[in-house]
Order: structure tokens, then C-alpha cells, then sequence
């Protein structure tokens, strides 16, 4: 089968700054596919791009066969987005969010109504129908964030960091999340840099660096490699990337 | 990036955007509303009733008119141009910047043209909203006389997307919010005081009414106050061309700016 996702020679410039530089990978049907690197690795440059909300500035990205070059919202139309900033409407409720959101992929207000009331109850909104969004506590922000990503049925899932800024519970019922959405065979792209989530997650995954791919593998292989099977995916992470802080 | 291509990039789905920001003013409709209706009351009341007492009638086109029949049609083109320009000024400003709501809409089938001419639809309709308002308002004072006033109302539709474009491209200029003090320093409060609102041109220096005929609000006032008076004529079909000309322009070069700031 071909993979649904297909990055070749993906770059992206901002003047003499080289943010992604020319990087390989492709997303099998069914798989969570991580993108693993330190802050400012080119991560979420590479979703944005993906996500056609950023021109690229050489190479490909491919959908389902689409280019994001040339059928940006034929893509666009493929992708649940569950971006890593808090974007919902805060004059919206919660149920108001996801039917708004339906419109945007000219989903009928009936079929959106009965989709939208099932994520809620999936992702456990139900109490929260029609609290407006600054009620919410991250945790549950971060719920209704993917069950809006969900609303146009995606064919691809994307996770940009879904944890991070998260306390534990909540961590541990999104992971829960994402392993049920994999049990139903839905393809989904992963960014984070907390290392155990990925080993977690991810069937297979790559490790970005300064915009290069320095290692690519399942979390086991990767182990194998460079520990000789003893340790964590975060040892081979510290040992790939190195041990610098990278915020500055 | 060419004209071409941002026409071809607008489709049906800039209605989902100009829809998200209907409903978000329904919600809020307290203060969306209420005060476009009340705003032009208490302009007639301190300049038409409280000023206009001390005011002669002011003669204009030939004929004499009472202060506040000089001055209701002034307030309909300034509540359509307030109600439009603030909108997308700090509306969209806010949705770029607060909310990320453009980050969220961007990657869903809409363009970025889509969501740019939807911010433009929207703040056209609070004009028209506005305008229409005032209208009805001005009607029950017996200022208005039909059915030339009729003309008001696509009227304000179109100088509420010219309004708009104004808005949307002051957003997508300012660096902070705070910046946006400056358009309404330069732009939006010249026009409001001069723009033959509050009197008329004619005896002003030359040089005044020249600047005048320069702001748009100018000609949206022309032909509000001839409609309200039931005398249009065809000269003013000069300031109907101006907005329709200023009006595509500044659409372009408003959605062809913010889009640099959407998709960076």
C-alpha cells in the first residue's frame, strides 16, 4: 500500500535562517508516526507546512497523492488538525465550537449536530456542552481541541505537541485517546519532544534536529542501535541531540 | 502573488468565515445591537437638538434646512463607516493576534482569501446593520424622505465593505494594538469632523475641500444627505464611482497584506 503522507527534499528558508533543511519521510496507513526533536528542531514548521498554512520553500509534502503545492484545500479537506496553541472560539460554548468548525468543511448542520454530540460524549464534554470555553481547564481545552479535530472524519490526524503544558491525568487519558483512534486504524502524525510519550505512541518515528533528520526507526530499533537494547528512547534522544538547552 | 490568483483563491466558503462572526455578534448581541441604535440618538440630541438651537439653518443645495435635518444623514454615513472600519480594525486584529482564530480557520478548507474577504462580508454587514439602524432611527424623527432613502441601503452595504478593507488593512499593519491609534488619529477622525458631516463644505478654504474630496467618507456623505433630502442627482454618480473604485482597490490591498500575515 502507499503511504499516505510522503515528505521529499522538504525545506523551508526564512532568509538565511534554514528552519527545515531538506528532510525525507513517509507515514504508513494505520501508523502513528512521531516527529521528535528539541524546541526549535523544525517541528512544528514541518506541520505548517503539511498543513498548507506555510509555503514551502523547496521539495514536496503529498496527501493521498495530493500536492500541498498544488491542491492546498483538496488537502486540507484530508487533515484534523489539533494544533499545539489553544485556538477555540471563546464565544462559543463547546458544542457551538464543533458545529461552527463543521461549517468550515461544508459538513450539514444535522450530520454536524450528530457527530459533534458523539465526540463530546467520547471525549467526555457531555457536562460541559454549553460552558463557554474559558471554563475549561487545559486538560479538557486540549479534549475539545482534538474532538474538533475529528469533526470532518480525517483521513490523518495531526497532534502538534497534544501534552505539553498538561498535568499527568491528563496526559495519561489523551494518550488513552490516541491508542483507541490507532485501534481504529487512523493515521496519525505526533510532535513532541516528551520522549516518553513517543516510545509510548509511535510505531515509528524520526528524531529532527536543526532541521535535519539525524535518526529514524521504531522506538525499539533506535534503542537497539545506539544502547545496545539497555536504556530508554530519551537516552538515544540526549545522545542524538546532545545535552545543550535549546531555548535560547 | 497576483490579482489573478487572489480572485481565484476567494470561493463560497468566505460565507463560513462571515457567518462565525454573524454568530459570535449574535451572541454578544447586548453589545453589538444596542448601542447602533443608540449612538446616533444622542448624537441628535446634543448636536441636533442641544447645538442645533443655537445654529441658523444652514443652506445647502440651494434650499434651507434645519440644523438637525442638515446633520441625521451625516450620522447614518459615520455609523456605517464606525460600525465597518472597527470590525476589521480591531475585530480581525484580535482574531489574529488574541484568539489565533485565523491560525485555526487556515487549516481547514478555507483560503486565506476565503477567510479575508469573510472578515470583509462581515464588517460590511455591521455597517449595513448600523446604517440601517440609524435610518430607521432618523425615519421616526421625520428626517428622512422616501422613497430616495431607499438608496441608503445598498449604499451601505458597499461603503461598509470599502470601510472594511480600510479596517482590515490597518489590522494587518499594526504591529501592536496600540498602533492602530494612529488610522484613527490620521484617517477616521478627519473624516468624521470633516467630511461634510457636521457642516457643509462649501464655505470652507479651497484647500480643506479639496482634502475633503480626497476621504471617502466625503462621497458615502453626498449621497446619504441627497437620498435623506430626496434629491439625488446624476453628479453624484462621481461618488458612487469613487467608492466602487476605492473599494475594490483597498479590498485587494488589504486581503494581498494580511495574507503575508497569515501565512508567514
Amino acid at each position: 500500500m502507499p503511504p499516505v503522507i510522503t515528505a521529499s527534499q522538504l525545506r523551508k528558508n526564512y532568509g538565511e535562517l534554514c528552519a527545515v533543511a531538506g528532510i525525507d519521510f513517509e507515514i504508513n496507513r494505520g501508523e502513528c508516526f512521531g516527529l521528535l526533536g528539541p524546541n526549535g528542531a523544525g517541528k512544528t514548521t514541518t506541520v505548517k507546512m503539511l498543513t498548507c498554512a506555510l509555503p514551502l520553500s523547496g521539495g514536496d509534502i503529498t496527501v493521498e497523492g495530493l500536492s500541498v503545492a498544488k491542491d492546498p484545500r483538496g488537502i486540507k479537506y484530508l487533515l484534523g488538525v489539533c494544533p499545539q496553541e489553544m485556538n477555540l472560539d471563546p464565544d462559543f460554548s463547546v458544542l457551538k465550537n464543533l458545529i461552527v468548525y463543521s461549517r468550515y468543511f461544508d459538513i450539514p448542520y444535522a450530520e454536524a449536530k450528530g457527530r459533534a454530540e458523539e465526540l463530546i460524549n467520547r471525549f467526555h464534554l457531555h457536562d460541559k456542552l454549553d460552558r463557554p470555553i474559558e471554563d475549561l481547564s487545559g486538560g479538557l481545552k486540549k479534549r475539545l481541541l482534538m474532538a474538533r479535530a475529528l469533526i470532518n472524519k480525517p483521513r490523518v490526524l495531526i497532534l502538534d505537541e497534544p501534552t505539553t503544558g498538561l498535568d499527568p491525568q491528563s496526559r495519561r487519558q489523551i494518550w488513552e485517546e490516541v491508542r483507541e483512534m490507532k485501534k481504529h486504524g487512523l493515521t496519525t502524525l505526533l510532535t513532541t519532544h516528551y520522549i516518553e510519550e513517543a516510545e509510548l505512541l509511535c510505531d515509528r518515528l524520526v528524531i529532527i534536529d536543526a532541521g535535519k533528520i539525524v535518526e529514524q526507526g521504531t522506538p525499539r530499533q533506535l534503542i537497539e542501535k545506539h544502547l545496545e537494547g539497555k536504556g530508554s528512547l530519551e537516552d538515544v534522544f540526549l545522545k542524538l541531540t546532545g545535552k545543550h538547552l535549546r531555548d535560547e | 502573488m497576483n490579482e489573478a490568483r487572489i480572485l481565484r483563491n476567494i470561493s463560497y466558503r468566505a460565507w463560513h468565515m462571515w457567518r462565525r462572526n454573524i454568530d459570535v455578534s449574535l451572541v454578544t448581541w447586548k453589545t453589538n445591537v444596542v448601542p447602533p441604535l443608540l449612538e446616533p440618538v444622542l448624537y441628535i440630541l446634543a448636536f441636533g437638538v442641544g447645538l442645533g438651537a443655537y445654529v441658523q439653518k444652514i443652506s445647502f443645495d440651494g434650499r434651507a434646512y434645519d440644523y438637525l435635518t442638515f446633520l441625521a444623514p451625516g450620522m447614518i454615513a459615520v455609523g456605517v463607516m464606525f460600525h465597518s472600519i472597527f470590525e476589521t480594525m480591531y475585530g480581525a486584529f484580535i482574531r489574529l493576534r488574541y484568539q489565533k482564530t485565523f491560525d485555526a480557520v487556515i487549516t481547514t478548507p478555507l483560503s486565506a482569501e476565503d477567510i479575508l474577504a469573510g472578515e470583509i462580508l462581515s464588517g460590511a454587514t455591521k455597517g449595513l446593520f448600523a446604517g440601517t439602524a440609524i435610518l430607521l432611527i432618523v425615519t421616526l424623527f421625520g428626517l428622512a424622505s422616501y422613497p430616495s432613502s431607499l438608496v441608503i441601503l445598498p449604499l451601505a452595504a458597499l461603503a461598509g465593505l470599502m470601510f472594511a478593507s480600510f479596517g482590515l488593512l490597518f489590522a494587518a499593519t499594526a504591529p501592536y494594538i496600540d498602533n492602530l491609534n494612529l488610522p484613527i488619529f490620521l484617517f477616521i477622525n478627519p473624516m468624521f469632523l470633516f467630511s461634510g458631516t457636521f457642516f457643509p463644505l462649501d464655505g470652507m478654504p479651497a484647500w480643506i475641500r479639496l482634502a475633503a474630496n480626497i476621504l471617502p467618507l466625503t462621497h458615502l456623505v453626498n449621497i446619504t444627505r441627497a437620498a435623506a433630502f430626496g434629491r439625488l442627482h446624476a453628479a453624484l454618480l462621481w461618488d458612487l464611482l469613487y467608492i466602487v473604485v476605492l473599494t475594490a482597490t483597498m479590498a485587494y490591498i488589504a486581503i494581498r497584506k494580511m495574507k503575508t500575515r497569515l501565512i508567514k
